[in-house]
């Protein structure tokens, strides 16, 4: 999933003169404040932070409350999506106008009926209601599947995206993750199909290519095995 | 309706009953919203009419109404917060109290899908809900009648669901929620019954799902607004009686008794309504003891779920911010004790060792710690779901900190700074008082008798702080016949001073907060959430002392018997005037009756001698607010 990056970053924490017998315990505290909110100077929603203190000597700052500043180095989780970027979420509402996602948790994301890629038609099946693709047959969407979608914007202070399935590569994870390394090999099975029927009387010319055929659909059906095994390998 | 036809295009009302499809109605409303943006409000100006219609709505009204406000549930990515402004400001500002279920199911799936499909509008979203607490003000008297009470639960379900129904799509909706809710929750000089009902929405978001998010910063409002009732209601407002008439009478134990026998102090009112005057006229008091009755169920609510004692920590933790250090919180703090009887094991014990902590520990001031002590010593003294294994616990803890204190003073001083050792003089008061309720109960167990007659209580009491001599008088007086009759150490008869000097030296140590004369568990004054405290509190006239070995009544229902059998001398209030000029001049007054008085010392079945400890007055009753009745 795109949108999470790694950022090292140097801090200093002040920390109030009466805490200063629990020193990791303010910092640990003060740095709780920026969880889950957009911070403009990271470029990104906190997620998560790893700290070590630099120095065990702690400068003063003059005033009323002579606060001491800790310097630290962190590791911050941030997440950051832009446009233009393919998140992944588990769908929470489903509806003819529109789709909820909820993008690792913490976010929520919406995507509206017109940015439903027309492949895509609202159905109900079995008494649920899906989005069902046209022209793929297992590729279902409904409440609880992990979709991927494209980033339209990102509301900063409410961590609300707005998202889009235009894109041929958005939809189920499930569905996508199992059917990407087949989309080629599918592209060309459409093609030598379409060939063969236009040009039936023209097998001696493709006497090497039908061989190669058959040596495709050998192949191919050794394929789905392997691609479950690594679904497997994938899921452990 | 009179909806007047401007263009050949059907208007809403038309299409309302004609068989036009779900999404005819919906392509209908978007393109009433995509033309405001090109000039055209017609239909768009149609559609605002709608959600104002008002009053009692004829049924074709009803079926107008749901019907837009499905479609516009269908248009929503439509919806834009510029252009769409007033229509949006109608939406929001909408009471769901005001219509039937099917308008206030169609609104609500309205305001979640809103919420949902754009940041920007889940404040506005939220605030709607939370605005939906309370119904109009013209509702409040029909909230009484089943009929409003049904609509009551109608709304309060819709919303409650609808809350957490958003929460689902939007995870961060509580942070948000948070503030709306505090910054919309009535002031505490609004109706009775609307801080009442928006209360009940709190208490209920606190036992729901959302609960684990916003429950907490729910409970610490609603402890902060019980101390801003609490210190409304002024000393002056509870009515001190005549000392001569209520002298027998400790305790509020049978209000309506003394609402008999009592007379008003000061007051024309006439006799007959004395009764329902008494108590509960003070506007204040009401709504303190309406939301404390709230409090209550919803703590016992609680204890049933077995959420108590995570929700104790955060009482506890509202306590030490807010009523510990409030000045003389009157009722507040009873619902800790409420809460500690629900589950004396856990809660019970947690409150009494909390408050032995902040008094040992050097780091709190010192008025932090008085007040704790105070507290700790009423506690043990009331609570009869105590332990008394916890109690001694406690005791021990106490008189070593005293004893430890006193090894550490050299003893060179020759006049003794009292307000430097305020916190130790505090500690004697609380051991003393504890005592006196309860050592006869501990003298009665084997066990706790060896560990009570080992505790070293005399070096404490005869060291040079002397602080028989400062603490409260009437306290170390019923102490003193107490220890003696327990044998506990020899006392030494010619404890002879003056009254009025000792008070003065109560004084000072307890400072101007007077907290040598604070016990904040106390007989409770407010009426209604009264019956929850009454069963697990220890009423004086209930406990057995050390010298009354003839008497065989150790039957709380004997109580009448048994008090008058022995002419209690131990003087009951703890509630006090601050100094004042008015306080002063009774001092004068009392010093001089104090001249005339010729009972002798010994006779103690008048109790007269105590008539002259002005502050101990009793607590009678709580005065009818003289102020105008708030709006």
């Amino acid at each position: 999933m795109e949108g999470l990056k790694v950022s090292d970053a140097n801090l200093v924490v002040y920390i109030h003169p009466s805490k200063a017998g629990k020193v990791s315990q303010s910092i640990l505290r003060e740095l709780s404040t920026l969880l889950f909110k957009y911070n403009e100077i990271f470029d990104g929603v906190v997620l998560a932070y790893d700290v070590t203190i630099q120095n065990k000597n702690a400068k003063v700052l003059p005033g009323i409350y002579p606060c001491f500043g800790v310097k630290l180095k962190a590791k911050m989780l941030l997440f950051s999506p832009k446009p233009d970027m393919l998140l992944e979420g588990k769908v929470v509402k489903l509806g003819k106008e529109s789709l909820h996602v909820i993008v690792l948790g913490f976010s929520s994301a919406s995507i509206a009926e017109e940015d439903i890629r027309e492949e895509f038609r609202y159905r109900i099946k079995h008494g649920e209601e899906v989005f069902a693709s046209t022209s793929h047959k297992r590729h279902v969407i409904k409440v609880g599947s992990m979709i991927q979608f494209l980033v339209k914007s990102f509301d900063e202070e409410i961590l609300h995206i707005s998202g889009s399935l235009i894109p041929v590569n958005t939809g189920s994870t499930k569905w996508l993750h199992k059917n990407m390394e087949e989309g080629s090999m599918v592209d060309r099975l459409e093609t030598r199909k379409k060939k063969r029927k236009d040009d039936r009387s023209e097998m001696h010319e493709h006497s090497t290519e039908l061989l190669d055929d058959v040596g495709f659909s050998l192949k191919n059906e050794g394929r789905p095995k392997k691609s479950k095994r690594q679904r497997h390998a994938e899921q452990s | 309706m009179g909806v007047e036809l401007a263009t050949d295009r059907p208007g809403f009302y038309e299409m309302v009953d004609v068989d036009v499809s779900d999404s005819e109605l919906v392509y209908h409303v978007r393109d009433a919203l995509k033309s405001v943006s090109q000039g055209d409000s017609d239909h768009y100006n149609q559609l605002i009419a709608v959600m104002h219609y008002t009053g009692r709505l004829a049924p074709d009204e009803v079926a107008m109404l749901v019907t837009s406000l499905k479609a516009l549930s269908g248009s929503i990515s439509y919806i834009d917060i510029i252009h769409h402004e007033s229509l949006l400001s109608s939406i929001f500002g909408m009471s769901m109290w005001n219509y039937g279920p099917d308008v206030m199911d169609a609104l609500v799936e309205l305001i979640i899908s809103l919420a949902a499909s754009n940041g920007k509008f889940v404040d506005s979203c939220l605030d709607m809900l939370v605005r939906n607490f309370m119904p109009p003000k013209s509702y409040l008297d029909l909230l009484g009648h089943p009929r409003g009470l049904a609509r009551k639960h109608e709304v309060l379900d819709r919303v409650h669901s609808a809350l957490s129904h958003i929460a689902d799509l939007v995870p961060l909706a509580p942070m948000r929620l948070t503030p709306i809710i505090l910054q919309r929750m009535p002031h505490m000089f609004d109706k009775e019954a609307l801080i009442v009902i928006y209360v009940e929405s709190m208490l209920l978001l606190e036992s729901s799902a959302l609960g684990e998010l916003v429950g907490s910063t729910m409970l610490m409002a609603l402890v902060d607004r019980l101390i801003d009732l609490d210190v409304e209601i002024s000393w002056d407002d509870i009515i001190h009686e005549d000392s001569g008439k209520g002298i027998f009478d400790m305790e509020l134990e049978d209000v309506d008794d003394i609402i008999d026998h009592a007379e008003i102090d000061g007051f024309e009112h006439p006799r007959g309504t004395a009764g329902s005057q008494i108590l509960g006229t003070n506007a204040v008091a009401d709504k303190l003891d309406s939301l404390m009755v709230l409090i209550c169920e919803h703590l016992k609510s609680c204890a049933d779920g077995e959420r108590l004692t995570k929700v104790f920590e955060t009482l506890l933790q509202s306590f030490w911010v807010t009523v510990l250090n409030a000045y003389k919180s009157k009722f507040s703090q009873f619902v800790m004790f409420y809460a500690c009887s629900l589950d004396p094991e856990h809660c019970g014990e947690r409150f009494a060792v909390f408050l032995a902590d902040i008094f040992v520990c050097r780091t709190h001031p010192a008025l932090t710690r008085m007040s704790a002590v105070a507290y700790l010593a009423s506690y043990l003294s009331r609570g009869k779901f105590l332990p008394l294994s916890l109690i001694a616990s406690t005791l021990k803890r106490l008189v070593d900190w005293c004893l430890e204190y006193c090894h550490v003073q050299n003893g060179e001083e020759k006049t003794i700074n009292l307000e430097a050792h305020r916190v130790f003089y505090s500690g004697c008061q609380a051991i003393m008082y504890v005592l006196c309720f309860r050592m006869r109960s501990m003298m009665d167990s084997h066990r706790l008798k060896s560990q009570l007659l080992h505790m070293p209580l005399e070096p404490i009491f005869c060291h040079q702080l002397d602080p028989l001599k400062v603490c409260l008088p009437s306290i170390v007086e019923e102490f003193l016949r107490q220890a003696k009759a327990a044998h506990l150490f020899t006392v030494s008869e010619t404890f002879l001073f003056n009254n009025l000097l000792e008070s003065d030296l109560s004084k000072a140590f307890g400072g101007m907060e007077r907290l040598d004369m604070f016990f904040p568990f106390d007989p409770c004054l407010l009426k209604k959430c009264d019956r929850f405290i009454r069963p697990s509190f220890v009423y004086w006239s209930m406990v057995k002392t050390t010298y009354d070995d003839g008497e065989d009544c150790s039957s709380e229902e004997d109580i009448n018997e048994y008090f008058d059998g022995n002419g209690k001398s131990y003087m009951e209030s703890g509630i006090t005037r601050s100094l004042d000029e008015h306080d002063l001049d009774l001092d004068e007054f009392e010093y001089q009756l104090n001249k005339m008085s010729i009972t002798p010392r010994n006779s103690l079945k008048n109790g007269l001698i105590f008539k002259l400890e002005n502050p101990f007055r009793m607590p009678a009753r709580i005065r009818p607010s003289t102020s105008p009745e708030s709006l």
